[in-house]
Parts: structure tokens; C-alpha cells; sequence
């Protein structure tokens, strides 16, 4: 059995993970803060890939990112390469799909930060970066962490874009969620089972985790 | 003057506008909830950035608008003490204290030393959650003392705390306070609190500081309607002054001789603890023939509340010792309001 789109899924969605982590986590912490009209207006931006049709995505993506649109125009002429139908291509479309599930969830953690916390470590003369990642993020791992999770599991689900912008070609940008339309669609029922229990499997996994840690974070820690 | 306050700030319904200075003294921040109070602190500290003013500590510019000045609280040296207490959750008492030690090498030195003399040893390697209120006040003052700051800032130390503990940890406190022996602010609405522990006190009412005088003055003569209030005036009513030189208190609906010229005067008050009863045929001012309508029992005392006059729209709250009171016990009663005891208000 070829194992290569489990491979190319996982690093994928492992990969996306990690840039929304960051980039998540620094969106929620400053829009936590900001005034309430601006907060309004950048939620309904900064969720809109939540409720977006995939293929919606892709499209966009694709008209900013393909070899003759603005971006993609201008790696080819500099770079010398093409940013659509690559394995990393996946990770466009999967970070913008995940970022609102890393992004929902890490404000909601801050916005149930305690900022007394802050301003305590402040008057004893604390560096905002340690209080941020010290006493802030330890406060509000549980529902970070749980964020993370869920965004990986989104990654490693998402189809409708990640087919748009990195297309199916066996070995190179094939994912299970690909693999198994295409299994399906050229009639190996078999294969194309094995990798469905794949993908539950993993799935299953990944929820049950995000329960663990939401019923530690109701347990209080 | 080692701690010098002036400052503005607009908040929501009204403007702060504090200014006040203070010696190495303990000067409390008397006033009801929501009167700008720890607003006051914020500022002071650099959580909270006045609209203008100027803050001065030991000589040192904390925040002066005309200048630009304006310290991150990181180099303010000022402890704050919160109401919660504030100590970091995911961290131990230990960890928790070392956070306030500026000079991390001589944390082997101090930790011991300060573990002890806040009577935590035993609790070293504990969470705040497993920590009762009183621990958990002094692992705050642990971690505030050994951060030597300049000024001390409690906001309401006792409110998170049972009223049985309070009495203890406030002995605690007061001998903390003397070992700290600098500025001390302290935030409180508890009368009996404040006059235990400050020096003087600072009247606020909705973001003015109205009075600012020692203790025992003010609570002698409170000065103004918000001031005899905080001090624990319950009768107060508001003054009318006669051609005679006479004040008729409106809402008890007497009249009565002041102690001095009522002059700007524009409420009168009297403690519940200073009506006299007047004996039979007694001669003198301010003696009134009253309707007793209500009986409070306390469990040291009773309350009786009075009616003074036909037309009067307001209660007097007469507080005395239950002897006292079984003697004179009836259906109406005579009571005298000593002159000298009559405060005499500003709104």
C-alpha cells in the first residue's frame, strides 16, 4: 500500500497548525483588546472562511495565487516557480480554512483572562512577553490547546479547497481526502474503505482528545 | 511630601479629579463603591493613564502630562495589593514570591527569610487554589515586600475574606504596614477599618476628594454630607437656617440650636450613638418629645427609630444599651440632642 497521502496529509495539517497557532493566537490577543467596533467588524471577516463554502476559498485562492494572477504572477517571474499544484500549496488553503477555529476559540480563552494577573505582574515589574507567555498562556492553555486540536483536525479533513489550488496528482499532492474521491470515483471500493477507516480513525482520536481537555478546563485546573 | 497626587481622568458618569499628597503615612481612600476610588490607585500605579495631572513619588516624576512622562508600572516601585490578591495560579507560593524579587540572584537569600516571616513555611510548594484567603493576603504581601517598593497600595485588603478572619489578618496587616514603614494608600468603604488602620483619611465622593484630614478630626466633624455618611452618621437631615440663629432640620421636622452659626451649613447630622434620653421636666435646647415607631435588637444593643416632629419625612435612629433602653421603654419618649454632638454639613 502506498502510504503517501497519509504522510502528505499529516504534514499538511501539521504544518498549517503550527502557522495558525502563532498566527491565531496573535489575531485573538489583540483583537481581545480592541474597541468594540473594530472587534465587530474584523469577527465577521476573520470567521468568514468558517462559513465559506471550501471551493469559495479555493477560488479566491486561486485568483490571487495562480501562476497568472498578482502573487503567483510575481513568484513565477522572480522565484521561478509556481505556487499552485504543489503539496505545500495545500497549506494555503488549509490554514485559511482553520483559522477561525484557532482564532475563535483563543479569544474566547483571553477574553476569560483575569487581567488583575497582568497588571500584577506589571506593578512587580514583570516583562510583558514573560507575563504573556507565563501567566497569560498558562491560564488559558486548556482553551488553546483544545483550538489546536480542533484546527488540526480540520486541516487534516479539508477537501473542497486544498483539491482547487493543489489538484490530485498521485505521490506528489495527494491527501487521504483526495485519495479517497478518487479512489471512489475510478471504482476501488476497497482502497477506497481502507482509507476512510484511516481517517476515522484518526479523527476519532483527535475529538477525543478535545474532549479530555474540555473536561479538564470544566474541572478547573 | 513623599507621595504627590494630582490628576484628571474622565470615566463614565463623572470626571476624577484627585489630588492629595501623602508623608510616610497611612492615608485611606474612604468612599462608596464606584466613587473612583481604585481608579485613583490604577493611575497611580500606570494601569490606568490619567487624562492629565501629575504624580510625583519620592521625588521621582511617575506621570506628568505637560512633560510626557508617563513610567510604565514596571518602574513605578509601587506594590499593589488587589482585592482578589492576584496571585498567578499555575504557579506556587514559591514561584509566585520570586516573581516580585527583582535582583533574581539573591532569591536563594530572600525566599527563606520572607517564606518565614509571613508565617508560610509548610505551604512553599502549594497552588494559590489550595490556599485559604488569609494565606493566600500573605503570599500577595510576600511577593509585594520583596519586590521594595516605594509605596503600598491596598485595594479593599479585606473584601475577599469572612468576617470572622478579618479582625485577625487585620492585626496581621497593621504589623506588615509598620514593617514597611513607607507610604501607605489604603482603599476602603469600612469606616471602623479605616479609623483602625490610617493615619488620615481622604473623603471621595463621585471623583473628588472632599475632605482630607487626620482621623480623630474627622470623625469628629466630618465636614461634609458624604464625609458623616463614611463615618458612620445614619441621621442626617437636611437644615433650613431661622431668623433666631435657630436651623430646623426639614426632614425630622424639629428645630433646633446649633452648636455655632449654621453659615454654609446645608444638611445637619447627629450619630445614632449621641442622642441623650432627656429626663422628666429636663430644661435646656434641643430636647424632643418623640413617637417611638420601630424596636431593632443588635446583639449588644437596640435600635429605636423615632418620630421628632408632625411633619417630619424622616426616621432618627437612636442606638443605646439594652439597660438603657428597658428602662425607658414605652410608646413615646424624651431624648435630647446634645448641641455639641449636632455635625453641621456642606453638601
Amino acid at each position: 500500500m502506498d502510504w503517501y497521502p497519509l504522510l502528505n496529509s499529516l504534514r499538511i495539517a501539521g504544518i498549517s497548525t503550527v502557522i495558525i497557532f502563532f498566527v491565531g493566537i496573535f489575531a485573538a490577543y489583540y483583537i481581545a483588546k480592541a474597541p468594540r467596533a473594530v472587534k465587530g467588524v474584523l469577527d465577521v471577516i476573520l470567521t468568514l472562511p468558517l462559513v465559506l463554502p471550501p471551493t469559495v476559498v479555493g477560488y479566491l485562492l486561486l485568483r490571487i495565487l495562480g501562476p497568472k494572477r498578482v502573487i503567483g504572477a510575481w513568484v513565477l517571474a522572480v522565484f521561478g516557480f509556481k505556487m499552485t499544484m504543489t503539496w505545500w500549496s495545500a497549506i494555503f488553503a488549509t490554514t485559511v480554512v482553520i483559522f477561525p477555529l484557532m482564532y475563535r476559540t483563543a479569544r474566547g480563552a483571553f477574553e476569560a483572562f483575569d487581567e488583575t494577573l497582568a497588571y500584577s505582574g506589571q506593578t512587580l515589574g514583570l516583562r510583558n512577553s514573560y507575563i504573556f507567555w507565563r501567566i497569560r498562556m498558562p491560564y488559558c492553555r486548556q482553551g488553546i490547546l483544545a483550538g489546536t486540536v480542533l484546527a488540526f483536525a480540520r486541516a487534516l479533513g479539508e477537501y473542497g479547497a486544498t483539491s482547487m489550488i493543489a489538484g490530485y496528482t498521485p505521490g506528489r499532492t495527494a491527501t487521504i481526502s483526495t485519495t479517497v474521491y478518487q479512489l471512489w470515483r475510478t471504482n476501488d471500493d476497497a482502497a477506497a474503505l481502507k482509507w476512510v477507516l484511516i481517517n476515522m480513525a484518526i479523527s476519532a482520536v483527535v475529538l477525543l482528545a478535545v474532549n479530555m481537555l474540555e473536561k479538564k478546563q470544566k474541572g478547573g485546573a | 511630601m513623599a507621595l504627590l497626587v494630582d490628576i484628571e481622568k474622565k470615566l463614565r458618569d463623572f470626571s476624577l479629579k484627585v489630588s492629595f499628597e501623602a508623608d510616610r503615612e497611612v492615608l485611606a481612600l474612604l468612599g462608596a463603591s464606584g466613587c473612583g476610588k481604585s481608579m485613583t490607585l490604577k493611575c497611580i500605579a500606570g494601569i490606568e493613564k490619567p487624562d492629565q495631572g501629575r504624580i510625583e513619588l519620592d521625588g521621582v516624576v511617575l506621570f506628568d502630562s505637560e512633560k510626557h512622562i508617563s513610567l510604565p508600572p514596571q518602574q513605578r516601585k509601587v506594590g499593589y495589593l488587589f482585592q482578589q490578591y492576584a496571585l498567578f495560579p499555575n504557579m506556587t507560593v514559591t514561584q509566585n514570591i520570586r516573581c516580585g524579587i527583582r535582583d533574581k540572584k539573591r532569591a536563594a537569600e530572600i525566599l527563606p527569610e520572607i517564606i518565614a516571616a509571613m508565617h508560610l513555611t509548610g505551604l512553599e510548594e502549594a497552588h494559590p487554589n489550595r490556599l485559604s484567603g488569609g494565606q493566600q493576603q500573605r503570599v500577595a504581601l510576600a511577593r509585594i515586600l520583596v519586590n521594595e517598593p516605594q509605596l503600598l497600595l491596598l485595594d479593599e485588603p479585606f473584601s475577599a475574606l469572612d468576617s470572622q478572619l478579618r479582625f485577625q489578618l487585620e492585626e496581621e496587616l497593621r504589623r506588615t504596614i509598620a514593617r514597611f514603614g513607607k507610604t501607605v494608600l489604603l482603599v476602603s468603604h469600612n469606616r471602623d477599618e479605616v479609623f483602625r488602620l490610617a493615619d488620615r483619611i481622604a473623603v471621595m465622593n463621585r471623583g473628588l476628594v472632599e475632605v482630607c484630614a487626620s482621623k480623630k478630626a474627622l470623625f469628629a466633624e466630618p465636614l461634609t454630607r458624604t464625609g458623616a455618611f463614611l463615618t458612620g452618621c445614619q441621621n442626617i437631615s437636611s437644615l433650613e437656617k431661622l431668623p433666631d440663629g435657630r436651623i430646623r432640620a426639614v426632614d425630622w421636622g424639629v428645630n433646633l440650636t446649633p452648636p455655632r452659626e449654621a453659615d454654609s451649613a446645608s444638611f445637619v447630622g447627629i450619630r445614632m450613638q449621641d442622642i441623650r434620653p432627656a429626663g422628666p421636666g429636663e430644661k435646656g435646647n434641643n430636647i424632643l418629645f418623640c413617637r417611638v415607631e420601630e424596636e431593632i435588637e443588635n446583639p449588644f444593643s437596640v435600635t429605636v427609630m423615632l418620630r421628632c416632629g408632625e411633619k417630619s419625612t424622616a426616621l432618627l435612629g437612636w442606638e443605646l444599651d439594652k439597660e438603657t433602653w428597658s428602662a425607658l421603654r414605652g410608646e413615646t419618649v424624651c431624648i435630647r440632642l446634645p448641641e455639641e454632638s449636632l455635625l453641621l454639613l456642606e453638601e
